[in-house]
């Protein structure tokens, strides 16, 4: 069974991404064999330390989770220094989640990462946790198209754009980062949520709101997936969350190329690889040997 | 990575606190004092483990003491001895026991749990240990310290027997002292504990408690400052030192 996939240029030894924010190199490093993953998506990164947003910074919901991180990272230079060059051991495909609160802080860290040794760069343009930046780009079709162009102009590796799901219309995002040169579309971050207390009557998390993730936002990037792949040709990177083998296999059935792997990751270090297993066996159920038979089997 | 744990005690030693004994060697068996273990609920859409203190550990058994406090700790609250739980391995770095001549044990609520393990490792050094225990109104554990421990003050917040009031009020008027504090308990009385060791000039070492998410260092969920930078309670703590840590 070939279960490898490419994303433009860039070939991964099968389907299963690590999502951006739910992986650490080196603790993740402690459970699992990072060789095994098709590719590793970690932390978004900025030019500048970021400090992130005060605690409680997380809230369990049903089937789901909040969290309002606010990007909280060391900056690109201790990035580069540190996680890295830990990474670099390990025969996978590396890709910076690259924040920004400005279009030239977005160029600055893509610059800074050209001479690097990651594979790709994901400019995550829909994180709803930081007040400038993140998602205010990803909620405006010129924003988006702008960010991606400048971005392209002076990369020097594939550009991931990574999509918000709060948005009327997420096709029509899609369409302008794709016209703007984007190579791969990722999708979806997070749903805006929040979750209040009704013994202390107060909002659980600091920041007020946070990102939804989990099992119960999967249905919605589903159907996202589905509609981004009937609108755009370029490959999609499919998460919103996957829990089992199964849930690959229903985003590949949606259009997606290749799959990321978050909030499971986090209730178990050793999802990714569990899921992986999990998917090949479904693959087998069906006797399909690649990818692309999977996907061409499914009955719109 | 998850074990199977068996549960040989599940039982309420207090209005909703409650004792589990779990027995799993490969957990019990690289247990540190002041480490937590995830615990996993069978419903699935409680997605995220609950991290809890051990509060005792054999070479094959571990005793958690938690609160029942939502649905996670509720549905623990039905397990009986029929049942299996799934658990992490230990998580965290816990106390770093020191070799001084008294040890002053400093607890508030169920943060009183981890620092039986510690009273139990210090025993060992046959040095004096006072134990100052905070509590709402129910005790738990006293006996426990006070097998243990040379002495054990006990304070309630509301005057159900001892001192009345908070821990540090207790320290403060009892003149309690030694030459190394621990302590674990709400980050109030770990800031009012800090604050009056360093005036002391007594180190104290505090364990943090932060909602978590995943427990091992990935999501950044449970930030504590400490000397200026970010640190991850779950990974580069919970225990870290009083006087260093920036309290807000």
């Amino acid at each position: 069974m070939d279960l490898s996939v490419k994303l433009g240029n860039i070939t991964l030894k099968n389907p299963i991404m690590t999502a951006s924010g739910t992986f650490s190199s080196k603790e993740n490093s402690e459970f699992i064999d990072i060789n095994q993953l098709g590719a590793v998506v970690t932390k978004g990164v900025s030019t500048a330390p970021w400090d992130g947003n005060p605690t409680p910074r997380i809230a369990e919901t049903y089937g789901g989770m909040i969290n309002a991180v606010g990007l909280q990272n060391d900056g690109v230079d201790t990035y580069i220094e540190n996680e890295l060059a830990f990474l670099n051991q390990f025969d996978t495909i590396k890709i910076a989640n690259i924040a920004g609160r400005t279009i030239d802080e977005y160029c600055e860290v893509v610059q800074k990462l050209n001479n690097s040794s990651v594979d790709m760069m994901e400019i995550n343009i829909s994180c709803p946790n930081v007040k400038c930046g993140g998602i205010g780009f990803g909620t405006d079709v010129a924003l988006a198209g702008e960010v991606t162009a400048q971005v392209k102009k002076i990369a020097k590796k594939p550009i991931i754009v990574k999509l918000t799901p709060n948005v009327t219309d997420i096709t029509e995002i899609a369409k302008a980062v794709e016209a703007a040169g984007a190579d791969v579309i990722s999708l979806i971050n997070t749903l805006l949520g929040m979750k209040i207390d009704v013994h202390k009557k107060k909002c659980v998390v600091a920041n007020r709101m946070g990102g939804l993730s989990g099992p119960a936002i999967k249905p919605v990037a589903i159907r996202m997936v589905y509609q981004v792949r009937r609108s755009v040709n370029i490959p999609i990177i499919g998460l919103g969350g996957i829990m089992n083998g199964e849930d690959v296999a229903e985003f590949i059935l949606a259009g997606a190329d290749a799959v990321a792997i978050g909030t499971a990751t986090l209730i178990d270090p050793t999802a990714p690889i569990k899921i992986k297993n999990e998917f090949s066996q479904y693959m087998d159920l069906y006797n399909f040997k690649n990818i692309s038979e999977l996907k061409s089997s499914f009955i719109n | 990575m998850k074990y199977n744990g068996n549960i040989l005690l599940n039982q309420e030693i207090a209005p909703n606190i409650f004792k589990m004994i779990i027995q799993c060697a490969p957990v019990a068996q690289n247990a540190k004092v002041g480490q937590f273990v995830n615990v996993y609920t069978k419903d699935k859409a409680l997605l995220l483990p609950r991290p809890i203190s051990l509060c005792q550990f054999t070479n094959d058994t571990i005793t958690l003491l938690y609160t029942v406090v939502g649905t996670g700790t509720k549905e623990f609250s039905t397990y009986t001895t029929a049942d299996t739980i799934k658990i992490s391995k230990t998580l965290g770095k816990g106390f770093a026991p020191q070799n001084v001549k008294t040890h002053v044990i400093v607890g508030g609520g169920i943060g009183i749990a981890p620092l039986l393990a510690l009273a139990e490792e210090l025993s060992a050094q046959n040095t004096n240990i006072i134990a100052v225990l905070g509590y709402k109104d129910h005790q738990y554990l006293v006996d426990e310290f006070k097998s243990i421990c040379n002495e054990v003050y006990v304070s309630t917040d509301k005057a159900t027997s001892g001192f009345t009031g908070n821990v540090v009020d207790l320290i403060k008027m009892k003149h309690i002292s030694g030459d190394y504090f621990y302590a674990c308990g709400p980050k109030p009385m770990l800031k009012a504990l800090s604050t009056h060791c360093t005036q002391k000039n007594i180190p104290v070492q505090v364990s943090m408690e932060e909602r978590m998410g995943c427990g091992y260092g990935a999501c950044v969920g449970c930030n504590c400052k400490v000397n200026n930078k970010n640190q991850k309670v779950c990974k580069d703590g919970p225990v870290f030192l009083g006087s260093e840590v920036n309290w807000q």
